[in-house]
């Protein structure tokens, strides 16, 4: 429990899913080798510890944020830019995160202090307004960020695939860079995960929580609400940017397409609101379930699409086209905010009655 | 004995003309710098023409903010949807649109425009209906609703229209622009703000010389008061939502005509773009989102020609400035 932080999932099928995930997760390079469920499961790793960090603001505190993406970006491009300009080295990672966390940091410290004043609404655009900014400054600065080529970079001796550390032949699996560059981002978002698991538990986070069911109030309480907010946007902030990271290192590409895109913000939005707001465990739940229908449920549509379009039906092939997946979630992402606002951990954790 | 009777006139509201001499001043202050009066005439043209545009989408947003306190994020998919509508008139008929006579190209122009404002009007209304009335006064879930309304709506274009870029001409008597002298002015920019006028024209007297607008205004500084009067200030929200949504409808017309091509993703770029101008104008007042509309085009384009590499962030700097000059707005109607 300590390590949970005394906040368990309190739902027997949704601690027996969060084990299932996880356990899914640790296994993955041992069971499934392949590149595509080694990137699903990275994937899913990765944008579970993000989906986590946007919940904290959204969750927790009640604030709308479309410049997640930014310090996600920023994370990422700081790696890429690192170890494009200093070579693969060890040493560049350390720059890049020496460099890439603070400039977060230093970030949402500006707009929070900036526009964490007002209310939940102005930030909401004015964050989006930052956020397509930067957007259109890291695709017009090429001579940094390689434009909308982005920047492709090699990773230090010991993370490339290339690397054999344990042959097959001794374990009965192979132990290279690449299993090992996917252990550690499980390892890092793992840690990640708890240790907001551990802020939201936290004084600090009850005062969050207080702040988002009134914030008056929770300021004639004494609490200072503008700096509560700030330090929150700060922490999430720099959870995004680690995020950031991890993907760079395992794409060894940073682009405006795979990092700073606004449809990575309305992704990441998606999940943590069909997840559950507000839980945390709610940002595995819905990374997995996404990512597991981005990458599923278009081979299933597709399926579907030429089914429809065989029997020559009008209109159907077209909702259907396995790149119209997005219109299927982007609906049952308003069914859920309007049937279930507590997602599918709220679900879990306190089942609809039956009418007696 | 006192007289109670009022004797000497009302006393004149306040008239705030600052935010108004704003973009002439900042027109004039770019004159010396750009040098040359032929271009600075075409900057000013083309930012008048681009800020009425963004003004006729952003207008319906502030009202509606202004009136219910809702603030649509999916207000971008309405341009979209109006643009996309057009192009099922003006495709069809391009011989028309390719005829090289006045009459007949606004003969086709003036349907497609009418069709997308009632297209868009009309998704007004089942989004208001469907997304918005059950979350009224929860500013989280309305962001969140209009924000998957938006996706919604983007991936419907798309699996309607494909994916593409739709080319859409400009019809052949807009093309080209007027040379007086050395100044050439583009024939669709002076179109668009004779249109901008209109709607802006129009939207004020309706405001300010009719009992529904008396109501609007009245229901944008105290809802409440209005519905204890008596009047049924949803159904009202619900007509100024669908006006609103039309006429970003017709804005999306206008802007594809300007760029030449339609595309879902034009709703979420201008998002961006109107919802600066409404924080700028100050959120719920028709006036100020004028003026921010006109300020934020001629940033752009005066940026564009003197710093190229500034007009990327010229408009986050114009904003901050603004809200560190007043911080709700040019003009701040709303107590909110």
């Amino acid at each position: 429990m300590m390590i949970l932080s005394g906040d368990p999932p309190r739902s027997r099928a949704l601690t027996l899913i969060l084990v299932v995930i996880i356990a899914g997760l640790a296994i993955t390079p041992l069971v499934f080798p392949g590149a595509k469920a080694m990137n699903v499961a990275t994937k899913i790793c990765i944008f579970a510890a993000l989906v986590a960090s946007y919940d904290l603001l959204l969750g927790y505190t009640g604030t709308v944020s479309f410049a997640h993406t930014m310090f996600y970006g920023i994370g990422s491009y700081a790696i890429a830019i690192a170890l494009y300009a200093m070579g693969p080295n060890w040493a560049a990672v350390a720059t890049g995160v020496v460099i890439g966390l603070p400039l977060a940091m230093a970030l949402a410290l500006a707009i929070g202090l900036f526009s964490l004043r007002v209310e939940a609404i102005f930030f909401a655009m004015i964050t989006l307004a930052v956020a397509s900014a930067f957007l259109v400054l890291a695709s017009q600065l090429s001579w940094l960020t390689g434009g909308e080529d982005g920047r492709s970079f090699q990773l230090p001796e010991l993370l490339r695939p290339g690397t054999v550390l344990i042959s097959k032949s001794t374990l009965g699996f192979e132990l290279n860079g690449r299993v090992l560059t996917y252990y550690l981002i499980f390892i890092a978002s793992a840690a990640m995960i708890l240790a907001l698991l551990r802020v939201v538990n936290s004084p600090f986070g009850r005062v969050l929580q207080a702040i988002r069911e009134n914030r008056f109030r929770a300021e004639a309480l004494g609490f200072r609400t503008v700096f509560h907010l700030t330090y929150a946007n700060c922490i999430a902030a720099l959870v995004a940017a680690s995020a950031g990271m991890l993907n760079a290192l395992w794409l060894r590409y940073t682009g405006p397409d795979t990092s700073l895109s606004f449809s990575i913000m309305l992704d990441i939005l998606l999940m943590v609101v069909i997840g559950g707001m507000g839980t945390i465990y709610g940002a595995i739940i819905g990374a997995t379930i996404f990512i597991l229908a981005q990458n599923y449920l278009q081979a299933l549509m597709g399926a579907a699409f030429n089914a429809a379009a065989e029997a020559g039906l009008p209109l159907l092939p077209g909702l259907l086209h396995p790149d119209r997946w997005l219109l299927w979630l982007g609906l049952l992402f308003i069914a859920s905010v309007y049937f279930f606002p507590t997602g599918v951990v709220g679900r879990l954790r306190n089942p609809p009655r039956k009418s007696a | 004995m006192t007289d109670l009777a009022a004797t000497g006139a009302l006393p004149k509201p306040k008239r705030d003309l600052l935010p108004v001499l704003l973009p002439a001043v900042l027109a004039l202050a770019m004159l010396p710098l750009i040098g040359s009066g032929s271009s600075w005439v075409t900057l000013t043209v083309a930012s008048l023409a681009m800020g009425m545009m963004i003004f006729i989408m952003a207008s319906g947003l502030t009202l509606v903010f202004g009136l219910m306190d809702v603030l649509n994020f999916g207000h971008g998919a309405f341009i979209s949807v109006g643009a996309y509508v057009a192009t099922l008139v003006l495709l069809p008929l391009a011989t028309l649109v390719q005829a090289d006579s006045l009459l007949t190209n606004l003969a086709v122009l003036a349907p497609a425009a009418l069709l997308s404002m009632a297209v868009s009007g009309a998704l007004g209304l089942v989004v208001e209906r469907v997304l918005i009335l059950p979350v009224y006064g929860q500013h989280l879930k309305q962001i969140l609703m209009t924000t998957g309304g938006l996706i919604v709506a983007e991936q419907a274009l798309y699996a309607l229209w494909g994916p593409q870029i739709i080319p859409l001409p400009l019809p052949t008597s807009l093309r080209g622009s007027f040379i007086i002298g050395d100044i050439a002015i583009a024939k669709y920019r002076l179109l668009a703000m004779l249109v901008g006028l209109i709607v802006f024209c129009g939207i004020q007297l309706v405001l300010n010389r009719t009992k529904i607008g008396l109501l609007i205004r009245a229901g944008v500084e105290n809802r409440e008061m209005v519905e204890a009067l008596g009047y049924r200030i949803r159904r009202l929200f619900l007509g100024v939502f669908m006006v609103g949504s039309g006429l970003a409808g017709l804005g999306g017309v206008m802007w594809a005509l300007y760029r030449e091509q339609v595309h879902a993703s034009m709703g979420n770029d201008l998002t961006v773009l109107v919802f600066i101008v409404v924080i700028i104008g100050g959120l719920g007042s028709i006036g100020g989102c004028f003026i921010g509309a006109l300020l934020v085009a001629m940033v752009a384009n005066y940026g564009g020609f003197l710093v190229p590499k500034l007009a990327l962030v010229s408009n986050i700097l114009l904003m901050v400035a603004i809200l560190m000059w007043r911080p709700r707005g040019l003009y701040a109607v709303t107590s909110r």
